[in-house]
């Protein structure tokens, strides 16, 4: 074939006589093939939009509201949420104004306001992989209370060790959750009732300016997953979320 | 048709054409050389809070100086036979020049001035790459390029999901969220990971050192400017990768010492708990709950990162 040759519009039959290469047939299957490809674009369209939805789905937000210049926060951990998509997933929970406990990790306060924080703490624990992370770190005082008890430091590698953290990096933000006696029968169902074994965490801190921040466990409990860093580490609404400082 | 044009005619016509644009070239380049050296140079990013961010500006500049001529040289030659050598609306077809195919004087300074360009930024390139102390890069466990000053002062970066700690082994060994260090002062980085790969970027400082388990990654600078500059990751390590940074500060020697001793004596009942300082370490297997750290410690001089157990446990 020379350069520029287009191809013929007619090929020659075996008699020599020409013949039509595109005949009613393939006319139908070009319309067919519009229309499949029509269809096609619509469902690719169709699962990019549920997708795009799915993704941007997300918890609730608790909002809080100040009173007496103070916003309480009241949260829980539990070692397995126990019920939805992931039963096993270890997780935090949050408990609205309303005083019900809601499964998610995003809630709102006031700007420039004293947060007091509490969380029931009903998971195990183990030795950090950084003991660095067993020391308060960002709160009012640089304290928290334990039960009670005022502490700065908790030795990871004792007793019970620490089963999560609380901790707002862009903040300097970070408490150690300690673990409760692994034998024990711990609350495997959320939300957790006090009647199971469980420690109260305490602490304090001012809110900064509005904007989102987001705050994460730093303890790797997400079981079965590579270094305990995936899962519901890296879910928000389980092991992560953001505080929202409204104005 | 126009007549063709005499030889002689067309020779001195192209050589007029070849010194005006030549003329405009050399001027257009000195002026946008010495504007972007007045104005821009000291702009250029990463700035000059240390040696090694003065350096790399210093190299982005040169990089610049050089460019600047020969995209100057592309654009006033196609403005130019835009210009001049444009067919008007209504007039006579242009007629093309000499063909450069054959010209020895074109073909000869082409290839010498692209290879004298490529010659000297490699050889720049790599002296540059080296100087000072390694250039803000890391070198791996034992630098090939060290600083002369015989005060450096260690800075150990340790990155974890999703966070960096530094620790201060000549104050004690604390581990801090904060990293501080001295104007002035040689530092030398020691940057691992607890986990999986990081990479330590301390933009204005010009610094950058990926973060390996197990590995220590050794890079210098000299801060040469007070203030903040930006710590990040420069390694997609996870979900939360883009929220691993913080802010670092370059403080005066006095005020260093006084944070440093400070830091040291507030952070003393926790530092008591670390492992000891060592240039790399094996997280604790018990340290995560569902994880898959080793339960041997695959590099023989490391630490296993776990808190110590209490007296008499």
């Amino acid at each position: 074939m020379t350069r520029g040759h287009r191809r013929p519009k007619f090929a020659e039959s075996e008699g020599g006589a020409q013949a039509p290469l595109v005949n009613a047939g393939e006319a139908v299957a070009k319309g067919g093939r519009i229309g499949l490809a029509a269809a096609l674009t619509i469902v690719a369209a169709a699962a990019a939009m549920w997708a795009f939805m799915n993704l941007m789905t997300q918890p609730s937000t608790v909002a809080y509201a100040a009173s007496a210049g103070q916003v309480n926060v009241v949260m829980q951990t539990v070692g397995s949420y126990g019920k939805g998509d992931h039963p096993t997933w270890v997780s935090y929970l949050t408990k609205d104004a309303a005083g019900a406990w809601q499964h998610t990790t995003i809630w709102s306060v006031p700007a420039h306001t004293r947060v007091n924080v509490t969380i029931f703490q009903y998971d195990s624990g183990s030795p950090l992989r950084n003991q660095q992370i067993g020391q308060v770190t960002g709160t009012i005082g640089d304290t928290a209370s334990l039960n009670g008890k005022p502490f700065k430091v908790y030795n990871s590698n004792s007793t019970d060790g620490v089963g999560h953290t609380f901790s707002i990096p862009t903040l300097g933000i970070s408490v150690p959750l300690t673990g409760n006696d692994p034998n024990a029968t711990l609350c495997a169902v959320a939300p957790c009732t006090t009647n199971f074994p469980h420690n109260v965490v305490t602490f304090s801190f001012m809110s900064p300016g509005p904007g989102d921040y987001p705050w994460q466990c730093f303890v790797p409990c997400g079981l079965g997953w590579l270094y305990g860093n995936g899962g519901p580490m890296g879910t928000v609404g389980y092991m992560g979320g953001f505080m929202r400082v409204s104005a | 048709m126009s007549a063709a044009p005499d030889s002689s005619s067309s020779a001195e016509g192209s050589t007029r054409h070849g010194v005006r644009i030549f003329a405009i070239w050399i001027v257009l380049a000195i002026v946008a050389d010495v504007l972007w050296i007045a104005f821009a140079a000291k702009h250029i990013p990463p700035g000059r809070m240390s040696s090694t961010a003065t350096g790399a500006q210093f190299d982005l500049n040169v990089l610049i100086e050089m460019v600047i001529p020969v995209l100057l040289g592309v654009w006033v030659y196609l403005v130019y036979a835009i210009v001049t050598w444009r067919a008007s609306r209504g007039g006579p077809d242009p007629v093309g020049g000499e063909a450069a195919r054959g010209n020895t004087t074109i073909e000869a300074s082409w290839i010498a001035i692209t290879t004298v360009i490529v010659l000297f930024l490699a050889g720049f390139g790599t002296y540059e790459l080296v100087q000072p102390e390694g250039a803000g890069g890391a070198q791996g466990p034992n630098p090939i390029w060290t600083p002369s000053s015989h005060t450096v002062l260690q800075v150990q970066a340790i990155g974890q999901q999703w966070k960096w700690t530094f620790r201060y082994p000549s104050f004690g060994g604390f581990e801090t969220n904060n990293l501080v260090v001295p104007e002035g002062a040689t530092v030398q980085f020691n940057v691992t990971s607890l986990d999986v790969i990081h990479s330590l970027w301390l933009y204005q400082l010009g610094v950058k050192a990926d973060a390996n388990p197990g590995q220590n990654n050794v890079a210098f600078t000299t801060p040469q400017q007070l203030g903040y500059f930006n710590v990040r990751c420069s390694e997609l390590c996870g979900i939360w990768h883009g929220a691993m940074y913080t802010t670092g500060k370059v403080v005066t020697p006095a005020q260093f010492e006084t944070w440093a001793t400070q830091t040291q004596a507030q952070l003393a009942e926790n530092t008591a708990l670390l492992p000891p300082y060592s240039l790399t370490y094996t997280p604790d297997a018990n340290g995560a709950d569902g994880g898959y750290y080793p339960t041997n410690d695959p590099y023989s001089p490391s630490e296993t990162y776990g808190a110590t157990a209490p007296a008499g446990s």
